[in-house]
């Protein structure tokens, strides 16, 4: 058997990564596993990481039955650093921050296959974590305040504003 | 003047200290990935952009603030010599790609070498806690700690829906990737070990070896780490983790009890076959080392073989990698010089010990 990164020396290294019970084998020479610098014992790295990845991104052309709601037509692009929704699946990377908000709800099936969530339930940075909850405060209160408006409970509304308020002030003093 | 203390030596400091649990799991670690707001990550970042997300980091344990940290050293990637970059990875002080593919990288170092603060790799920031033996749970500890006086002065990147975010999307939300390695092979002599690691994969868990010509892994060594890093919290990815490589303990433990008990002369002329042949062998290649090293390591832990001890083992397995071996002899050389090379250090390291 050849090795499957230069497909010149013999494969010396067979190299198993098991995942949710699915096998991926990687049959590569000692020479390239070095150049790699990851296949040594004891070493960490994300070797066989991203060729699993890029199987899974392959949704997108492989994967002609999933639902049309969730395919990325191929002009989504990302404003603020350029990268299109097709270079992401092939590279397997997004290029900023902002990628994720322009590709949007786009992404739940990729990360529904990778992680079997879509949603993170962990630590929140302590000084931006307090902004986004009190900002979610304050969208909540601004809805109804419509409401009330609408109608026509103009006391409630009265208070809600000045509640929205106080707590706008608030945000943009930290 | 960079800085190359990191360098010269084998064995990191910490790994002095063996951790509990440290006949089997060899060291914990805990890596967290961060991006800062504002600016594209690594892989889009222009020159200038990357060299402002070093600056803004590398202040950080330097502020008065943050002392209680300890000193740490800085090497910026450019300024070093390959080999040195190469004995880093063998050491697990960086990371490959911070090695080999960084622009403006840089590593920030603990006096001890336990805690390691990547720059510009493939996330703007990477901050990586290594101990000895199953200290998972200390490692993220330090870890979160560390993240949290970063937090305090830089604006990470951050979404309330997918939490932190990062280039690849297996990083984002905890960002958290906590693994431990265990070398195990008495689960391998008993041909447990496939079973098991499936077994572990079925739980959100990752293994990871490395396999020879035949089914057993070179140097019974095996990296398990959570999977997923998105929709679970990291005190169940840690807890998830930890219960998980308890359970291998056990079986491991087991395994080694039942091998000596049905098998104890076949088991002790293994290991006291691979210790004379370490001891006095004159050409060793990198796998016969690992799979030697790591009969003579099961060797110390079951009291069968007596002179070196754990750290000594651990000292080994850096000493034999190509990097630290042409760092340690001073110059470049092909592989049947590095097995001869290879062969004295091992022989000089155990005669010593
Ligand atoms: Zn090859
Ligand atoms: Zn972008």
């Amino acid at each position: 058997m050849l090795c499957q990164e230069c497909g010149k020396r013999p494969a010396t290294l067979h190299f198993t990564k098991i995942v949710n019970g699915e096998k991926n084998e990687f049959h590569i020479c000692e020479t390239c596993a070095r150049e790699k610098g990851e296949m040594i014992p004891g070493t960490s790295g994300g070797f066989s990481i991203h060729s699993l990845l890029s199987g899974l991104l392959d949704f997108e052309t492989a994967g002609k039955g999933t639902a049309s709601s969730v395919k990325a037509p191929q002009s989504l692009r990302c404003e603020e650093c350029g990268m299109t929704y097709s270079q992401f699946s092939k590279i397997g990377r997004f290029g900023c921050s902002s990628c994720y908000k322009y590709f949007g709800d786009r992404l739940d099936p990729l990360f529904k296959r990778v992680h079997g969530n879509t949603v993170h339930v962990g630590k929140v940075p302590k000084r931006s974590g307090g902004r986004i909850q009190l900002k979610r405060k304050i969208d909540d209160l601004k809805l109804e305040l419509q409401q009330r408006i609408q109608q026509e409970e103009f006391e409630e509304a009265a208070q809600l504003r000045d509640q929205i308020r106080t707590l706008e002030k608030e945000m943009a003093g930290q | 003047m960079p800085n190359l203390r990191f360098t010269e030596k084998a064995l990191s400091e910490w790994m002095l200290g063996t951790g509990s649990d440290s006949d089997i799991v060899i060291s914990s670690r805990v890596r967290i990935a961060r991006n800062l707001q504002h600016l594209p990550f690594p892989l889009l970042a222009t020159r200038q952009q990357s060299e402002e997300v070093l600056n803004l980091l590398a202040k950080v344990p330097e502020d008065q603030d943050n002392k209680s940290l300890g000193t740490f050293y800085t090497i910026e990637l450019d300024e070093i010599e390959p080999i040195d970059k190469k004995v880093l990875v063998e050491k697990h002080l960086i990371s490959p790609s911070l090695a080999n593919e960084s622009q403006n990288g840089a590593v920030m170092i603990s006096e001890d070498e336990s805690i390691s603060i990547m720059i510009n790799e493939e996330d703007h920031l990477r901050i990586q806690c290594l101990y000895p033996g199953f200290q998972v749970r200390e490692a993220w500890e330090k870890a979160t700690s560390i993240d949290d006086l970063f937090e305090a002065e830089v604006d990470y990147a951050f979404d309330d829906k997918r939490g932190y975010l990062t280039s690849c999307p297996t990083n984002v939300g905890t960002g958290l990737r906590a693994s431990v390695m265990m070398h195990l092979p008495a689960l391998v002599m008993t041909q447990q070990i496939n079973r098991i690691l499936s077994a572990v994969s079925q739980v959100g868990l990752t293994v990871r070896g490395i396999y020879g010509e035949g089914s057993e892994a070179v140097g019974n060594l095996f990296q398990i780490s959570n999977q997923i890093t998105l929709g679970q919290s990291e005190n169940e990815i840690i807890d998830n983790l930890h219960s998980v490589v308890l359970q291998i303990i056990e079986h491991e433990k087991n395994a080694r009890t039942r091998l000596m008990n049905d098998s104890r002369l076949r088991i002790t002329d293994r290991i006291k076959r691979s210790y004379g042949i370490l001891s006095y062998a004159e050409v060793m290649d990198s796998k016969e080392a690992g799979q030697r090293l790591s009969d003579v390591r099961l060797g110390v832990d079951l009291g069968i073989v007596e002179g070196p001890s754990i750290p000594v083992m651990n000292e080994l397995n850096v000493m034999t990698q190509p990097g630290f071996l042409q760092k340690k002899f001073g110059h470049d050389m092909n592989s049947e010089e590095r097995d001869i090379y290879r062969a004295r250090l091992i022989r000089e390291t155990l005669a010593k010990a």
